[in-house]
């Protein structure tokens, strides 16, 4: 039953129509959220979102407690201390300062404290590069933390809410990163719509964290040392706890749809039914591609597109599922990760093919890097190369790199 | 072979719920030289006390009796403290026999 407009308006919370970089916008949900500490340092392209948010705790909005700290590496360190203490506790960063604070991504995950960490992901010098790619958030995904990508700045201010239900989820406690691409994202300005704060404050709730150092009536040690076997059963309780999030992340994307009218889940599969040649990206290259998918399927051919919203923990079997019916398959990386078989959301994706006894034809391009525009031109040449494949055409390189004017598959 | 499945039961991000009870972990193993107090020289000033890193004097009233030999990891700084330099140092396997 489709619903009426107006019947859609009152289903719906009613938020308020703004127009927002994705930085100001996280900043927004951060001031909902309305946590006890937010630990930070500057770093670009994160800064949109913080010098907003320092002006909430300036004007009084907020009853966070902002400490400015000397880096990253003691942003996590204050995070990790005051989640100890019971408390909501988040940052933000990007590139080298996430790079910074990696050594601690492991303690607060280790320690399964509910940090909230918004990322606007920036690469990794050197060759210094203040610009978008994925490879700061690439860099941890080992660390036993959720990761969520966003398209735009309003998945990236839904994100950061349910980031936190997620987090705090009694199967889960684990910290979660939500995602946006550096500049494309955070500085890009977007009609966006933001939630009343008290919907954002009912939806949250509130936290009860289960240990507290404050707690005297029932005083704990965190950060104890273990031996042999009880740290290999804490790593495996982490797997465990990251298979739960697995069914904990489409609950509270749920939820959000029948708040807000925007429900989520692991990704979003567009012109998937009926594709043989599907494309898999991460972040905001997505509205590239879905534009070309439509413009490709106009002129019958048939291509679809695969926008993973939930990197860690993969959804392997939904993946494998939704790409059952390809034959080929081409995976978009847009981050500097060497030495492997190509880019990590296509290893990801190809084991979880190969897995389940899938095997179309799988290539990886690797594009986007340091803030480089990948532009419709891309996508189109992109899904040509595979579409040749799907004709017969040789893989002759299972990696390619999006430089220049196509083709890729001698590159 | 170790034993398995003890992940779902122990205490997850390792957070230890018991207070106080690092003194169940008896460090005394990893010592390699055991103070000897010469109690003829003890003044019981409890410097060696105070110093001690592990807690592992034993005093009873205002005497110290002896060294605590289940946390005692012979580092050797109530010897370097003692002001009436009666604690000795030697080496653990000679005192335990057996080499």
């Amino acid at each position: 039953m489709t619903l009426t407009t107006a019947q859609q308006r009152t289903k719906y919370v009613q938020g308020k129509d703004v127009a927002l970089n994705g930085g100001q916008l996280v900043a927004h949900a951060l001031r909902q959220m309305n946590p006890d500490l937010v630990a930070a340092y500057p770093i670009t392209p994160q800064t949109v979102l913080m010098e907003l948010f320092c002006q909430f705790v300036a004007d009084g909005l907020v009853d966070t407690e902002l400490l400015t700290v000397e880096s990253e590496h003691a942003a996590m360190s204050a995070c990790i201390g005051a989640a100890a203490a019971g408390a909501r506790a988040q940052t933000a960063s990007a590139g080298a300062g996430i790079a910074f604070m990696w050594e601690l991504l492991w303690c607060a995950s280790g320690m399964r404290l509910p940090i909230v960490m918004h990322v606007v992901n920036r690469s990794l010098s050197a060759p210094l590069n203040i610009l978008g790619d994925h490879t700061d958030a690439m860099g941890c995904r080992d660390t036993g933390w959720v990761q969520l990508y966003a398209e735009n700045a309003q998945e990236a201010y839904d994100n950061a809410i349910q980031a936190l239900c997620i987090a705090e989820h009694p199967q889960v406690l684990l910290p979660v990163m939500e995602c946006q691409d550096g500049f494309t994202i955070s500085h890009a300005v977007q009609r966006v719509q933001l939630l009343p704060d008290e919907a954002v404050r009912t939806f949250i709730g509130d936290y009860q964290a289960e240990h507290s150092l404050l707690d005297l009536d029932h005083p704990v040690s965190f950060g104890a040392n273990d031996d042999r076997n009880d740290f290999f059963w804490h790593k495996r309780q982490q797997w465990d706890a990251l298979e739960h999030a697995l069914d904990v992340i489409p609950q509270i994307g749920a939820a959000y749809g029948q708040l807000t009218g925007r429900p989520y889940g692991y990704f979003e599969g567009y012109r998937l039914d009926d594709a043989q040649v599907v494309l898999v990206v991460l972040g905001s290259v997505a509205g590239v591609a879905r534009m070309v998918v439509e413009e490709m399927r106009s002129e019958g051919v048939k291509v679809g597109l695969l926008k993973i919203r939930c990197y860690r923990p993969f959804p392997a079997q939904a993946v494998a599922d939704a790409l059952r019916g390809a034959t080929v398959v081409g995976v978009l990386d847009r981050s500097s990760c060497f030495g492997g078989q190509g880019g990590p959301l296509f290893l990801d994706t190809c084991t979880a093919l190969y897995q389940r006894g899938l095997a179309p034809q799988t290539v990886n391009y690797i594009g986007g890097l340091g803030g480089r525009d990948i532009v419709p031109g891309h996508i189109r040449a992109v899904f040509q190369e595979l579409l040749a494949i799907g004709r017969g055409h040789p893989v002759t390189r299972p990696m390619r790199f999006l430089d220049g004017p196509p083709p890729y598959d001698a590159r | 072979m170790e034993t398995g499945a003890g992940w779902r039961t122990i205490s997850p991000g390792g957070v230890v719920t018991q207070a106080g009870n690092s003194v169940l972990y008896e460090t005394g193993s990893w010592r390699t030289l055991r103070p000897i107090i010469h109690f003829d020289a003890c003044s019981h000033c409890m410097i060696c006390w105070l110093f001690c890193p592990d807690s592992a004097f034993l005093t009873e009233g205002k005497l110290l009796i002896g060294v605590d030999l289940e946390h005692c990891k012979g580092c050797g700084i109530c010897a370097v403290e003692c002001p009436k330099q009666c604690i000795e140092m030697v080496e653990e396997m000679a005192v335990r026999g057996g080499g």
